[in-house]
């Protein structure tokens, strides 16, 4: 009897590495657990880009030729049609830089936003840090986001070699921090999407539909110098605008850069992200139960 | 020296029923609005709403919440250091549930589980393997997501590479390759896991024979290097191999914790069916048909040998229904034979058509016989269906399974090095014969 107290005092103070149980603190996020997944991430990323690439003809062209077309369309109705100002930019310049910035924007948002419903069987199998997954779409989305970038580099030159008047500032620096921006937002609403839509799967019509609809609440369009009072002020509560202004305005000096308004959206990325994965730390614990 | 590595406390996990599946926005909202009204939920399945109403009575026993099931209860163990653990019980009785949990693929409801070391779990081998990627890639990728990092894969590369044997063939997308090959490097880079605590499903089931051997060997060598192995399994030939001790589980609670052999004992005795050599009339089941105004069953039997217990397949098998017989005619009988549930072969009598034509009531016997050396040995099933022989051919008594046996191999037809199983259910003598050919 004394000697089974004794084990008893022991293992009391024994420490356990992991312990399971039903519920987590709401601030108990697993960081250590992911920067412990380091290599899982880049490997994700790894797989994305070799099986996206590999066995398609036009490969790269296709994240080509959708920005391309969507310029066309918008410079004949936007631009020709309906005469809406481009900041004195070249027409196809002004929406393909909106269309290179908002397309990472959409495309990381839409591909986290189906974490959970699209990795299920992986995660009905084996534990690792679920949000290692949307992580690594972030990054994978990069990849398309250079080979756009790149495209619209070149357009630039050939406009400048047509004599149109676009100035570069020092601002291309923050180019880094924009992305990383981006990146937080669509992160950071992607997997608050993915949380919800584990239990209600219409939420993605709304979400693909949203994104859409969410483009023209942006300068993707048009430029915030054509906008005045309320509207402006709208338009600027949108995260991106600010993003598509500082770009605009880092690389042909049109557009409008205010530190404030940038500020504005990484603080809001970052408590996005921050609600983002609470949520997402929530669901991941359970989800399995109702997929 | 026999530290406490896993401790399982009053785990429970319930799961709602209906819950399972697709799930809308306007489906909540309909299920909602039909519970403000009383009615059942629209959106459940028939087959969910029965489950339900049987719950509902033995959840007001208990006190308890029809609309959730417990799939776990209570569940209380310990597991120690370099302990090598089998975890039995019948479908749904919380096996994959315990090791979901202890995977953390799910949270429990109730209760914790506490582990010391690092823990990796196999519920299946190759998760994650993409087939456009090469070999060597879904080696890197499988390695990470099972929790190795990438220094850890790189040095075990070439022993995961032979252990597969796929030397040539590594750097080909495995989507070219054989099922065979895929599941080897797959279950290869599984075996490389290194962690102090594996848990096991039953993976061990794939690939070939040879390769299964290797699987187990190498299942055998993680044990004796003094990691904790938690091994969930059916089949009970690898659990007692492998295992020195085993877990029962029943209803979501642990109900033997011993000896593998003893528990499998417990496990065998509540899984198969009693043996019966005779079927009475009040045996019946509610889809059996015992007779009608012409005819009906009283007993069932199976004669076997008359000086020992046991039944061989040299044995002549006589199946015996008496019958009674209320109104004279031309009856016929039927026999299925059933091996695993699935009908092997039916005989019937319509070859002695004379002998069952009766002309007077009265207590009868019908008798058919199973020659010696037609069935595999093995569990078989009988019935007994009679029916009119003349008339719509409409049973008058149909017992699909009355009677069941398990036959031994009586070694009589064994000739070389084989003792395993021979498939299927009959292995009738042939007529074999030689002849030499100038």
């Amino acid at each position: 009897m004394g000697s089974k107290d004794i084990t008893a005092e022991v293992t009391t103070l024994e420490s356990w590495d992991t312990v399971i149980s039903p519920h987590a603190g709401w601030f108990d996020l697993h960081l250590r657990d992911l920067w412990r997944y380091r290599d899982l991430i880049l490997l994700f990323v790894r797989r994305d880009f070799v099986a996206q690439y590999k066995q398609t003809i036009l490969g790269p062209l296709w994240f080509i030729i959708q920005p391309l077309l969507a310029t066309v369309v918008f410079t004949i109705v936007f631009g020709n049609i309906a005469g809406l100002s481009t900041d004195n930019l070249p027409k196809p310049l002004f929406y393909l830089s909106g269309q290179v910035i908002w397309g990472y924007f959409a495309g990381s948002l839409t591909a986290t936003s189906g974490t959970f419903t699209a990795n299920a069987a992986i995660f009905g199998k084996v534990y690792f840090p679920r949000l290692a997954v949307p992580i690594s779409i972030v990054i994978s989305q990069l990849f398309q986001f250079a080979l756009k970038f790149a495209f619209l580099l070149c357009f630039m030159l050939y406009f400048i070699s047509r004599g149109a008047t676009v100035q570069p500032s020092m601002a291309v620096f923050l180019l880094p921090v924009l992305v990383a921006i981006m990146a937080c937002l669509a992160l950071g609403l992607g997997i608050i999407f993915s949380s919800m839509t584990t239990k209600y799967r219409d939420l993605r019509f709304l979400l693909t539909f949203g994104i859409q609809l969410l483009m023209y609440a942006t300068t993707a369009i048009y430029p915030l110098s054509s906008l005045q009072g309320k509207y402006r002020l709208l338009i600027l509560a949108n995260p991106m605008t600010s993003i598509i202004e500082t770009f605009r305005y880092a690389f042909f000096g049109r557009g409008t850069f205010n530190l404030l308004h940038l500020a504005y959206s990484a603080g809001f990325a970052v408590v996005v992200l921050f609600i983002g994965i609470i949520f997402f730390t929530k669901i991941e614990r359970t989800f399995m139960d109702t997929v | 020296m026999s530290d406490v590595v896993i401790r399982v406390e009053d785990l429970s996990k319930r799961y709602r029923l209906g819950l399972i599946g697709r799930t809308a926005l306007h489906e909540d909202l309909s299920r909602w609005w039909a519970r403000l009204r009383g009615q059942p939920d629209p959106t459940m399945r028939l087959d969910q709403l029965q489950l339900l109403e049987a719950n509902k009575a033995r959840a007001s026993e208990l006190n308890d919440d029809a609309e959730h099931i417990w799939a776990l209860r209570d569940l209380n163990f310990e597991v120690r250091q370099g302990e090598v653990l089998g975890i039995v019980g019948k479908n749904g009785a919380g096996k994959s549930t315990l090791l979901k949990i202890l995977s953390r693929v799910t949270a429990p409801t109730l209760g914790s589980v506490k582990v010391k070391g690092r823990i990796a779990s196999l519920l299946e081998v190759g998760t994650g393997f993409h087939p456009e990627l090469t070999g060597r890639e879904n080696t890197f990728l499988n390695g990470a997501i099972l929790g190795m990092s990438k220094a850890e894969v790189t040095s075990k590369f070439d022993e995961i590479v032979a252990f597969a044997e796929l030397e040539k063939f590594i750097d080909t997308p495995v989507k070219r390759y054989s099922s065979g090959m895929y599941v080897r490097l797959a279950f290869a880079v599984a075996a490389h896991l290194e962690p102090e605590i594996l848990v096991v499903d039953e993976v061990l089931a794939v690939g070939d024979a040879a390769f299964q051997k290797k699987c187990l060997g190498k299942m055998k060598d993680v044990a004796e290097h003094g990691r904790t192995v938690l091994f969930v399994s059916h089949n009970l030939s690898a659990v007692s191999s492998l295992c020195p001790a085993a877990i029962l589980l029943k209803n979501g609670a642990v109900i033997e914790r011993g000896k593998t052999e003893n528990v499998l004992e417990t496990y065998l005795a509540q899984t198969s069916r009693p043996r019966s050599l005779l079927f009475h009339a009040e045996d019946s089941g509610k889809e059996d048909k015992l007779g009608d105004h012409l005819i009906s069953l009283e007993s069932f039997r199976l004669l076997g040998p008359s000086d020992r217990q046991t039944i061989t397949n040299g044995d002549a098998l006589r199946l015996v229904a008496r019958v009674v017989v209320h109104s004279p005619g031309d009856f016929s009988m039927c026999i299925p034979v059933l091996r695993a549930g699935v009908v092997a072969f039916y005989a019937n009598s319509y070859h002695e058509r004379d002998a069952f034509s009766l002309s007077t009531s009265g207590t009868y016997e019908f008798e058919m016989t199973i020659p010696p050396y037609l069935l595999n040995p093995g569990e078989h099933e009988f019935g007994v269906y009679v029916s009119d022989d003349r008339g719509s051919g409409e049973h008058h008594i149909r017992v699909h399974t009355a009677l069941s046996a398990d036959i031994e191999d009586d070694g009589g037809r064994r000739g070389g090095v084989f003792h395993g199983r021979w498939p299927g259910a009959v292995s009738p003598t042939l007529n074999a014969e030689v002849r030499l050919l100038d």
